[in-house]
């Protein structure tokens, strides 16, 4: 988009219908284009698949079986999909957390703080709410309140960047340090339910207070939560004046300043967007997995969605997909510990394989012809 | 039984072990296993072969492995998060498991009760003594060694074994089944010589090597000279202590290579004991029982052989300790203050008795704070 | 109460003394890498195997130095094949980094089962403080020689990037890559051995959990160690002498949770345990400004542009 010129009348040129004859020529080359978007990956994968086979031989194991159980385990029943995509929605959100600062030039790295810390407010709040409010009403409060402390704990990290030019990288790392930090006491002292002695939580919320599955699978509302919030975002990113001001902004920082934009306002609330959805995350993993917050709610989600972000190129629509790959693949990993005799490290060896190969193929993009607009018109 | 206060999880005991072994498993309401196609399913926290907790179970279920018929699948690195409710529910699915053992505290609630709920004809037993009679399901049960007196027979020779009757403990969290450790072991050393202290360093978590090593430094530069732990690996935390030159208590494992010079004893669980009454179970196709937890008297605990560390007074009150636990003598005997000088345990109890699976305080005489 | 403060304070010099070596190695690297205008967020992996290579190789070789050579040589490979990635057009380096840290995490557990157990030689410390009668204060000045290798290294590394042509090269590079090409330089070689180099210092920081501090081997050593120090660079502002003063200063901070325990301090662990955070965080805020945020960052790195 560095070539669109950068001021607010073109934003609304962008959202301006083109004329359908126009659309449909345009539509032709987007998907010659768009289908490069689909092989390099492809072929990155079996690439990877490759180095892995060559791995698992030189230690003596069958790559075959290997592919059988990955499939078995992650795709191939009821069960295992099922299994998959639930594995995958914390990391749709926690992905998102990262996207969206991308976009407008930040590295955020703070989406685990946000989701712990938003997790526990949830369940901190829900103390007081449980018996007196309805069910519904209750979580709706509690979802929102994951969102905004959440939001306001990347938010943070953001306003430091525009109030104080502190690096955002490092300081929502440090923040989610503190974050986990603040759980911990909490969790531990004042608000520890001593009924349960051996692991410190909330109380629990109760079994009618949970959120439960999309009906007809056993897969939480999570997971139609984070891809509904990757297509609004997406929408939002791509289809509003916000959102172009943002890719501005993440385009040409000083461009943006000269345009007279609000870049501080954009920032801190493209961060604060960020951490809602972690804060989102943590809230489904207490009101429908945990139950109660505790040290379990800093599983790591936050920091694997770093990686599904970079792989889906920050785009919220590309996230799910990446994301249930890898749901897939950890899914997998018990059935492949199991059968095969083989470390659980044996799985993070094929994740980082796989991540390595395909972040590399990203140098392969026009390399083709054949996925080339014939005008070799510039797409970016 | 001499316990002068018999407690419910005695009774059980008593039944679970005095009866032949699967008296009580809820009323006959499980499912018989037919002895030899069954599937045992194993879910570790960490590492197998941890050097901890997590290995002294692993080493353990080979006495399933050894039951003609029973195949045995093991996960390692499982979270407490649904990873886990996933694993299990994995190995029900696409292995056909008809036994779980869930070997992390964290895994009981929500993870194991909900899916015995959902699996009504799979057996889950889960290494805590959580399981409620009353509330959980039947087809899920608990077993658990109180190593807690083994801590308490650490504390008997630390405390013949300080000199500045300073004892330190480098602790993971302060949860029941730590803070009982911690108690039995200030206890111990108190029987032998009421001068001893215990000072506690919480680290956050269990795993935390670089902290688990300032902890132990912290402890000796504080004067402490007989250093022990609860925390998953304790290899960090007896190898600093013997760098320092302070004696060292061992956890979960035996650590006695590692301190060749100020090694005394150390708390080992004896998992072995209760998997192969598990598998004794099996093969005659009985279904293991709801709940079985113990300490010395049944042989679910022991201390490491003594080190160079152990001074013969120490070594021979230990053994007298020890002779005492399997005879039932109480640990905690009332009534006994807390560290903040309320009283915390009102009257003697039984070594086994629920009431002390809730502790949630620190006796006199530990310094360090649970918050 | 005046002894209380001063085993703080002892514990406070032996932390910073005993827990900033890897922390120092692995900014180190990460700031000759970034100098040359590449992040390699990957460090964690690369501390993680270093460490496990460092113990498996002592362990079979029965020397410990050995074994900080090995793991140099394990953590040059892996920033070699970043530098080799990035070397490629439109290949983000943050992101395969991120990758990297997977990666190398990964090889070091798969890898690493074995060594769990076993006892390595270690690396022997030399005692510095012999003059002193305080048992405590000669064991936080039991100073492991990799402490001095890693201060020498930042001062040469400082020394060198001023005032060498080798210096110039590599911040020309991490400056602008235009100009470093108009010089004929050859940009993606010079990233290339910076990575690689970069790679070395982190693995040898590894060897240094490993071997010396807290001087074994298993899954759970680093916690997240070569990502802070990957962040101490930006806090240090890209100079390999502040480098050591932030890992110093680290250290420090990260003996105050369990050494103010030690002493009956022990409401609110939690938070200062979180100390080294904490006073991070507050230090950058009061140090940085709105205006001169990118004062002295290499040109080139990704997060400047």
């Amino acid at each position: 988009m560095s070539d669109a010129p950068a001021t607010p009348s073109a934003a609304s040129d962008l959202i301006r219908p083109v004329a359908p004859e126009a659309a449909r020529s345009a539509w032709a080359l987007r998907l010659r284009a768009n289908s490069e978007y689909v092989a390099i990956p492809l072929i990155a994968i079996a690439v990877a698949a490759a180095l892995f086979a060559l791995f698992l031989l030189a230690i003596g194991k069958s790559p075959a079986d290997f592919v059988s159980y990955v499939w078995r385990g992650g795709f191939g029943t009821a069960f295992s999909f099922q299994n998959t995509l639930q594995r995958s929605s914390p990391l749709i959100l926690t992905a998102l957390a990262v996207a969206i600062p991308a976009r407008i030039g930040l590295i955020m790295i703070g989406g685990e703080g946000a989701l712990v810390l938003g997790g526990f407010a949830a369940a901190a709040l829900a103390i007081p709410m449980i018996g007196v409010l309805p069910p519904l009403l209750a979580l709706t409060v509690m979802a929102a309140f994951a969102m905004l402390v959440g939001g306001f704990w990347v938010g943070l990290a953001g306003f430091l960047r525009t109030a104080r030019g502190v690096n955002e990288t490092i300081s929502s790392l440090l923040l989610t340090y503190i974050g986990i930090a603040i759980m911990n006491f909490f969790v531990e002292g004042a608000l520890r339910d001593l009924s349960n002695p051996n692991k410190p939580s909330t109380k629990p919320l109760g079994d009618a207070y949970m959120v439960g599955k999309i009906p007809g699978t056993d897969v939480h509302w999570g997971f139609a939560a984070g891809v509904l919030l990757c297509v609004l975002l997406y929408l939002l990113l791509e289809r509003t004046t916000f959102g172009f001001a943002a890719r501005v902004t993440g385009g040409n920082y000083r461009a943006a300043l000269a345009q007279g934009l609000p870049v501080g306002k954009l920032i801190v609330a493209c961060s604060g967007l960020a951490g809602a959805c972690a804060g989102l995350a943590g809230f489904f993993e207490v009101a429908a997995i945990q139950g109660r917050a505790n040290a379990s709610l800093a599983a790591g989600y936050g920091f694997t969605g770093i990686l599904v972000s970079f792989l889906a190129r920050h785009n919220p629509l590309v996230i799910p997909p990446v994301a249930i790959l890898f749901g897939g693949i950890v899914a997998s990993g018990g059935l492949i510990q199991r059968r095969m005799g083989l470390p659980d490290a044996t799985v993070q060896v094929l994740e980082g394989l796989i991540f390595v190969v395909i972040l590399t193929s990203e140098t392969l993009y026009g390399r083709f012809s054949i996925f080339k607009p014939p005008a070799g018109r510039d797409r970016t | 039984m001499s316990e002068p206060h018999i407690s419910r999880r005695a009774l059980i005991r008593t039944t679970a072990l005095g009866l032949a072994g699967a008296a009580f498993t809820a009323g006959g309401l499980g499912r018989a296993f037919a002895a030899g196609d069954l599937t045992v399913g194993v879910v570790y926290v960490g590492a197998r072969d941890d050097f901890g907790w997590n290995q002294a179970h692993a080493v353990a279920i080979k006495a399933l492995k050894d039951v003609p018929g029973v195949k045995v699948v093991e996960e390692e690195n499982v979270p407490e998060t649904d990873a886990v409710s996933k694993s299990m529910e994995s190995m029900v699915n696409l292995d056909g498991a008809g036994l779980i053992l869930a070997t992390s505290f964290g895994y009981y609630t929500p993870f194991v009760v909900d899916l015995a709920r959902k699996y009504p004809d799979v057996e889950f037993r889960h290494a805590a003594p959580l399981w409620n009679k009353d509330k959980d399901p039947k087809n899920a049960g608990s077993y658990f060694g109180y190593l807690n007196q083994a801590h308490y027979v650490n504390g008997v020779a630390a405390g013949l074994s300080t000199k500045s009757n300073k004892l330190g403990f480098v602790a993971a969290k302060p949860i029941a089944s730590v803070l009982s450790n911690i108690n039995s072991f200030l206890l111990g050393a108190r029987s032998v010589n009421p001068k001893a202290t215990v000072q506690v360093i919480f680290t956050g978590d269990w795993s935390l090597p670089v902290r688990e090593a300032e902890a132990a430094n912290a402890l000796v530069d504080a004067g402490a000279d007989v250093i022990t732990c609860h925390v998953d690996g304790p290899k960090v935390v007896i190898e600093t202590a013997e760098k320092r030159g302070a004696k060292s208590c061992g956890h979960n494992a035996s650590q006695a290579p590692l301190a060749p010079k100020g090694f005394v004893t150390g708390a080992e669980y004896k998992w072995e004991t209760i998997y192969k009454g598990y598998a004794a179970d099996i093969a005659a196709g009985k279904t293991p029982p709801n709940f079985i937890a113990g300490g010395y008297e049944v042989d679910f605990v022991r201390n490491t052989p003594f080190g160079a560390g152990a001074t013969p007074e120490a070594r021979k009150a230990a053994l007298a300790a020890i002779e005492g636990l399997k005879a039932g003598k109480p640990i905690y005997v009332g009534p006994l203050r807390d560290n903040k000088g309320k009283v915390a345990i009102d009257k003697t109890y039984g070594n086994l008795d629920p009431f002390l699976d809730r502790m949630d305080y620190l006796l006199e005489g530990v310094v360090g704070s649970t918050t | 109460m005046n002894d209380a403060v001063l085993t703080v304070l002892i514990a406070m010099l032996g932390g910073a003394i005993r827990v900033s070596t890897p922390f120092m190695f692995v900014a180190l690297g990460e700031c000759l890498t970034e100098k040359s205008g590449r992040v390699n967020l990957g460090l964690e992996g690369t501390l993680v195997l270093g460490a496990m290579v460092a113990y498996a190789a002592s362990y079979h070789t029965g020397s410990p130095w050995l074994g900080v050579l090995a793991a140099g040589v394990a953590g040059a490979a892996l920033g070699a094949m970043h530098g080799a990635i990035c070397g490629l057009p439109k290949v983000n380096d943050v992101a395969v980094g991120i990758a990297m840290m997977l990666f190398g995490v990964g090889i070091a557990f798969f890898f690493g089962k074995p060594y769990i157990q076993p006892t390595a030689p270690r690396l022997d410390s030399i005692s510095l403080g012999f003059w002193s009668d305080s048992p405590s204060l000669k064991s936080a000045l039991e100073v492991n020689p990799l402490f001095f290798v890693g201060v020498v290294i930042a001062v040469a590394l400082a020394w060198a990037l001023r005032n060498t042509r080798w210096g110039l090269v590599v911040r020309t590079v991490g400056d602008s890559a235009p100009a470093a090409r108009a010089m004929g330089l050859s940009v993606n070689l010079v990233r290339f051995l910076t990575t690689s180099v970069g790679g070395f210092l982190a693995g040898a920081g590894g060897a240094f959990l490993s071997l010396s501090y807290p001087g074994s081997w298993n899954q759970g050593l680093s916690s997240g160690q070569g990502l802070m120090a990957v962040a101490l660079v930006i806090f240090a502002r890209w100079s390999p002498v502040r480098c050591v003063y932030a890992a110093l200063l680290f250290g420090a901070a990260g003996a105050l949770g369990p050494s103010l325990q030690s002493i009956g301090i022990t409401q609110g662990y939690y938070f200062f345990n979180a100390a080294p955070y904490i006073l991070t965080l507050v230090i950058m805020i009061a140090t940085s400004s709105a205006t001169h945020s990118a004062r002295d960052m290499p040109g080139e790195l990704t997060m400047a542009k």
